[in-house]
């Protein structure tokens, strides 16, 4: 399964570069760090229908950093909500592919994001609703580290811990960049992992947020909390612009930025060949 | 009985009929008159705590999961505060949340400046999709409240929470889209919503002695305007005269302006002429705003005066 995980994560992560490459400019880096997230949770861990979308039920992923939005559409083409020609359509005029995530174009995603922090309350809402709702339902959310420097974050963290929604899963995409410079130098969130355990969560680390067995684990250890009436925010470290070595080097400037057409196909050559 | 009694009793009643309906507030519920609702719903209302922009939020996430989130605080925390969780979370991604904001405008009293919103329409007015109703009396918001539910989409509640002066008739049909004729008239047709509704009736009745005769009309939907009664009475009379609690830019003032645009007809105002609220009792506030019976009948006067 890990083998098959790891060729899943290297067509959506092709996909990705395929999409903003033949736009010529996106969110590469925010995108390419949560390939491997998007995979454990779409292709083992979420109990979800691709042929129907609604499912009464059915575990949500709430994309909080909404900017991410062609890494979920790469990841719900891969599993079959929509044909991936559709991902050429990504921020054309008319697309139901717009830049961040939005619930009400694209089928499959299960919240409208893109104003940093409201997703991530929009998530405790939906835990919340599941409860009320008494069906079961796990939720997902991921948000970023730069996002983590928004005042909501804290003001659904800490109700998300007082209301005991051990139903809830978040995620931290803690790639350490942000637009004007690493977290650190901007305004550092450091340390995450006590912030959100004095806030009341339980807290799993991924040292390798990019590694498919550790986040595998992760998000294997996280639903095991359900019962322990608190919620579990995973901190994944991850590497902006992961797997496509031009983005890496680019450091913060790889947030939203032009990506040429042939630079886009050359690391999708080069992830082919990594996978021979 | 208070504004904010009838919003509770009707709140209740729809909580009651409905288990999708769920309240959420923040450290208001007492304010909002909805602490009672407590013991009787206890696992479908939520204190978020002081924590607006959270709360409006998790209203859109309870709405993606199929609940009909009713949001509550004081009018400046329930728009400017949270506008931006209004525009994104609720109204851009449709969702069906409704909010109530109590104390609007002058009624915030000793509250001061600080909870004094001059502005709310004016801030949400702009967000598309959303519907702004400000109740008159308990006549009418009694009839409004099941209307606002099976509107499946954002409302803005603009509640006064006091007791009110009468308007309405208990067997009043209340239509959220269609403006009321309170009087028919021919020299000027007075648009009001809210608190001064009462006050521009009995302006309306002082100016008949001098033989000027007012329509009187409430527009408690401002959003969106009935473009269709504002035009048709001001092409009648010629003249108009708009009345609010709120600054004027921004909120009624403003949609009827926009709403006549092409009419070629005088449009006066009393409103808050765009500054900030302050501490104070209602009587004075009024006289210090100019938000009088008097102011109204004064701009009145002039209107017809200069028609």
């Amino acid at each position: 399964m890990d083998q098959n995980l790891k060729s899943v994560a290297r067509d959506i992560r092709c996909d990705v570069i395929h999409a903003i490459g033949h736009l010529g400019v996106g969110h590469i880096g925010g995108c390419l760090s949560v390939v491997e997230l998007l995979t454990v949770l779409y292709f083992e861990a979420m109990r979800i229908d691709p042929k129907n979308p609604k499912l009464e039920g059915r575990d949500r992923f709430i994309c909080s950093k909404g900017h991410a939005g062609p890494a979920v559409y790469a990841t719900l083409a891969n599993r079959g909500y929509f044909e991936k020609d559709m991902l050429l359509t990504l921020n054309q005029g008319g697309t139901n592919l717009p830049s961040h995530c939005d619930m009400n174009r694209t089928p499959g995603v299960d919240m409208t994001t893109g104003s940093l922090g409201q997703g991530f309350s929009c998530a405790v809402g939906a835990a919340l609703g599941s409860k009320l709702a008494k069906d079961g339902a796990t939720v997902y959310t991921l948000i970023g580290d730069g996002e983590s420097q928004e005042g909501q974050i804290w003001e659904a963290a800490m109700f998300a811990a007082a209301k005991g929604l051990d139903n809830l899963i978040g995620f931290t995409d803690y790639n350490k960049l942000q637009i004007d410079g690493t977290v650190a130098e901007v305004n550092d969130v450091a340390p995450l992992n006590e912030k959100w355990a004095a806030f009341g969560w339980n807290v799993l680390e991924a040292a390798d947020g990019n590694d498919i067995a550790q986040v595998s684990d992760a998000v294997r250890r996280a639903k095991a909390n359900r019962g322990s009436g608190k919620p579990t925010m995973v901190i994944l470290h991850t590497k902006k612009g992961c797997g496509m070595k031009w983005a890496e080097d680019l450091g913060p400037a790889n947030h939203n930025v032009k990506v040429p057409a042939d630079v886009a196909e050359a690391a999708i050559c080069a992830l082919r060949e990594e996978a021979l | 009985m208070q504004m904010r009694e009838v919003y509770a009793e009707a709140l209740g009643e729809l909580m009651e009929r409905d288990e999708r309906v769920v309240l959420l507030d923040a450290d208001l519920g007492k304010a909002s008159g909805t602490l009672g609702l407590r013991k009787r719903f206890p696992e479908r209302i939520f204190d978020c705590g002081v924590a607006e922009q959270n709360m409006a939020s998790i209203a859109a996430g309870l709405a993606s999961y199929g609940f009909k989130p009713w949001i509550e605080s004081f009018t400046p925390f329930a728009s400017r505060r949270i506008c931006d969780q209004i525009a994104i979370s609720i109204c851009y991604a449709g969702m069906n949340v409704k909010i109530m904001g109590s104390d609007p405008g002058i009624t915030a009293e000793l509250n001061g400046g600080t909870h004094m919103s001059m502005e709310d329409i004016g801030v949400l007015r702009s967000i598309p999709g959303i519907v702004i109703f400000e109740p008159v009396d308990a006549a009418q918001l009694r009839a409004a409240m099941p209307v606002l539910d099976a509107w499946e989409g954002p409302v803005y509640l603009r509640l006064a929470r006091g007791e009110q002066p009468t308007v309405f008739p208990e067997d009043y049909k209340f239509d959220l889209f269609r403006a009321d004729i309170l009087r028919e008239g021919s020299d000027l047709s007075i648009f009001v919503s809210g608190i001064q509704t009462r006050d521009c009736l009995d302006a309306a009745a002082e100016l008949k002695k001098d033989g000027i005769s007012c329509e009187v009309v409430n527009v408690h939907t401002i959003k969106p305007i009935d473009r269709e009664t504002v035009i048709a009475s001001a092409r009648k009379t010629g003249t108009v005269l708009t009345v609010e609690n709120h600054n004027v830019i921004g909120g009624l003032h403003s949609a009827v302006l926009e709403a006549l645009a092409l009419e070629r007809i005088p449009v006066r105002a009393v409103g808050v002429e765009d500054r900030f609220g302050e501490v104070g009792k209602l009587p004075y506030l009024r006289e210090a705003m100019g938000l009088t019976k008097e102011h109204i009948i004064a701009a009145a006067k002039e209107a017809v005066r200069t028609k």
